[in-house]
């Protein structure tokens, strides 16, 4: 009877500390929820709001959680050109300057992270230390003489212009210089005994064994090509040259995008969804290399 | 390793070009500027040195509503962004089941352009044509009269650039902070569980000593990344921010140097310096801070 008593004791002290763990569950679930909503809403209320018509958004009284009638005349309306903004040109140069900016900063870093973590020669770690102390250097104290170095070099409106300020980054050199120091010296003698040029080396050798360390790094400048604004805008006033980010915000400040929301939205989602893609395809990579560094905020 | 190989230096001859010209110039060239007086762009020639450019910027009206924008701006979110990304990676560390889901959709503001999502919420928050708009739409519902939070009273605009902000700089935090969790080991837990610590305690004696270096480069980053505030900004307010009472310092350099108030070098120079200055104090003031309260 009395060892009954003691079973019936711990059942309850069982179900109790379950309806504690249950209710802290419910209230974390609510909490990750709640916050998952706040993320994705601004992106659920871009799509709907693209596929409204204009007429039906300027009359609503109310602003209503879905289209009464989809639509997909905004997206036609965002890319017809105007004076000001031309959409369809806007992402091809905003796909070239991605694409030269990544790989020349690609062809400039590897070699220096090649130089650093493999060969020698004096004063190797002065300019190292010195390479790290540039990395403290924020960009808004440089882009005044940058801006007008390339203002007399007459590369305003160009793609060259754009590009070349932004091909170099200490903080790559560094992270791949850390990975390529991983690699075993002995590697480096036996490639070495077999005759192989130092450049082979890298590009034969280390190259494809550092290979995440490099996808990440082209995902990240992809990342911040595909969004950049500040120095776009300061290089670039001329409608056929623009970058995305500028572009819309000029849709934006157009009679065009002020008087059109939903056409704007359109431009917005095409805008969004490339990156959207390139995360979810590469999430691991990106988050990892930005927790290795990235920085935002 | 060879022990000296010239080659080395033409391997790193295009990063030292590239740094060089658009890194290493123009830091000296930046103080320069900032201290030549009425600096002609056209003859690029200037009447003499001294500190005209700073007089000139810290009486200017506009750089100091900059100023006093930018500083709200780092004082509101900074604590909230940071308090609210604990307490999200809390949660995420303590739950099983759609964790990586969660995750995913966290991270997901950090790849997205920022102008184009601060456009969606400036129609978030923005009137239309016959309705308040979204935002007030809700919150008349809990009886709260319509506010224009877009072109209305400054602390309506001040608070929609706040949340705009936090929403921004959140999944970078959330990220670092729940591998920091995830990195504080299993046996300390253990351990103060057979001693009967309570929750409260262990979070208080062991989580937070052991993620406080980390807590601490969020707190360093943050305000560094709320300093130079702009183009979120600008996604809400559109590129006139001046006329707003919106700007932010890195604004009124972008201002000055460009666009219809524009073509000042010099006070775009010597504010781009003072603003240097400011993130070099509170970064130091930080590090001392640190220095106390840190376990390392």
């Amino acid at each position: 009877m009395n060892n009954l008593k003691n079973q019936t004791d711990f059942d309850a002290l069982a179900r109790r500390e379950n309806v504690k763990k249950a209710l802290l569950n419910v209230l974390l679930y609510s909490l990750l929820c709640i916050w998952a909503l706040i993320v994705l809403f601004p992106f659920y209320w871009m799509i709907i709001t693209a596929l409204k018509s204009n007429a039906e958004y300027l009359t609503e009284t109310v602003p209503t959680p879905y289209p009464l009638r989809l639509t997909l005349e905004n997206f036609g309306i965002a890319f017809t050109p105007t004076e000001q903004v031309n959409l369809a040109l806007a992402f091809l140069n905003t796909f070239l300057f991605t694409v030269f900016t990544t790989a020349i900063m690609l062809a400039v870093i590897v070699p220096a992270a090649f130089a650093f973590s493999r060969l020698n020669f004096r004063g190797k770690n002065i300019l190292f230390t010195f390479f790290l102390a540039l990395m403290m250097i924020p960009t808004e104290l440089v882009v005044i003489t940058n801006f007008i170095t390339v203002t007399n070099l007459e590369l305003r409106n160009t793609l060259l212009g754009l590009i070349l300020p932004s091909v170099t980054s200490v903080f790559y050199i560094y992270l791949l210089k850390e990975n390529f120091s991983q690699i075993p010296d002995e590697l480096y003698w036996a490639a070495k005994v077999d005759g192989t040029r130092d450049f082979k080396y890298m590009m034969r050798v280390m190259l494809p064994i550092c290979k995440p360390t490099v996808v990440t790094i082209t995902i990240l400048k992809v990342i911040e090509c595909w969004n950049s604004y500040v120095w776009p805008r300061l290089i670039v006033d001329d409608a056929d040259h623009l970058l995305l980010s500028v572009a819309i915000q000029n849709l934006r400040e157009s009679g065009a995008g002020r008087g059109n929301v939903p056409a704007m939205m359109a431009a917005v989602v095409l805008v969004s969804l490339p990156l959207i893609v390139l995360f979810l395809v590469f999430k691991d990579r990106i988050m990892e290399g930005v927790s290795r560094g990235g920085t935002k905020g | 390793m060879e022990k000296n190989s010239p080659k080395a230096w033409l391997y790193l001859l295009p990063a030292i070009l590239f740094l060089g010209v658009f890194l290493v110039y123009p830091l000296i060239d930046v103080l320069v500027y900032s201290f030549e007086e009425s600096f002609n762009f056209a003859s690029q020639t200037s009447a003499g040195i001294g500190f005209y450019n700073y007089e000139y910027v810290l009486r200017d009206p506009f750089f100091l509503q900059a100023i006093k924008n930018t500083f709200i701006l780092v004082l509101i979110t900074v604590p909230i962004s940071t308090g609210l990304g604990l307490l999200i990676s809390l949660a995420l560390n303590a739950i099983k089941p759609l964790r990586r889901a969660f995750q995913t959709v966290f991270f997901l503001p950090y790849v997205t352009n920022t102008l184009a999502v601060g456009m969606v919420f400036m129609i978030i928050f923005d009137k239309t044509e016959y309705s308040a708009g979204l935002m007030n739409t809700v919150l008349s519902v809990f009886g709260m009269t319509p506010v224009d939070f877009i072109d209305g009273p400054y602390w309506a605009k001040m608070l929609v650039l706040s949340v705009y902000t936090v929403w921004v700089v959140l999944p970078f935090k959330i990220l670092i902070l729940t591998s920091a969790l995830a990195s504080v080991r299993k046996d300390y837990y253990d351990a103060a569980r057979i001693d009967g610590t309570s929750r409260g305690r262990m979070f208080r004696k062991i989580t937070l000593p052991m993620i406080s270096p980390m807590i601490f480069y969020l707190v360093i980053t943050g305000f560094i990344g709320a300093f130079k505030a702009y183009s979120d900004a600008v996604a809400l307010f559109g590129t006139n921010l001046n006329s707003q009472e919106m700007n932010t310092i890195v604004g009124y350099i972008y201002d000055m140097l460009y666009g219809e108030g524009g073509g000042y070098p010099s006070y775009a120079s010597a504010a781009a310096i003072i603003l240097f200055l400011i993130i070099l104090t509170v970064t130091s003031v930080n590090l001392l801070v640190s220095r106390q309260k840190v376990h390392y």
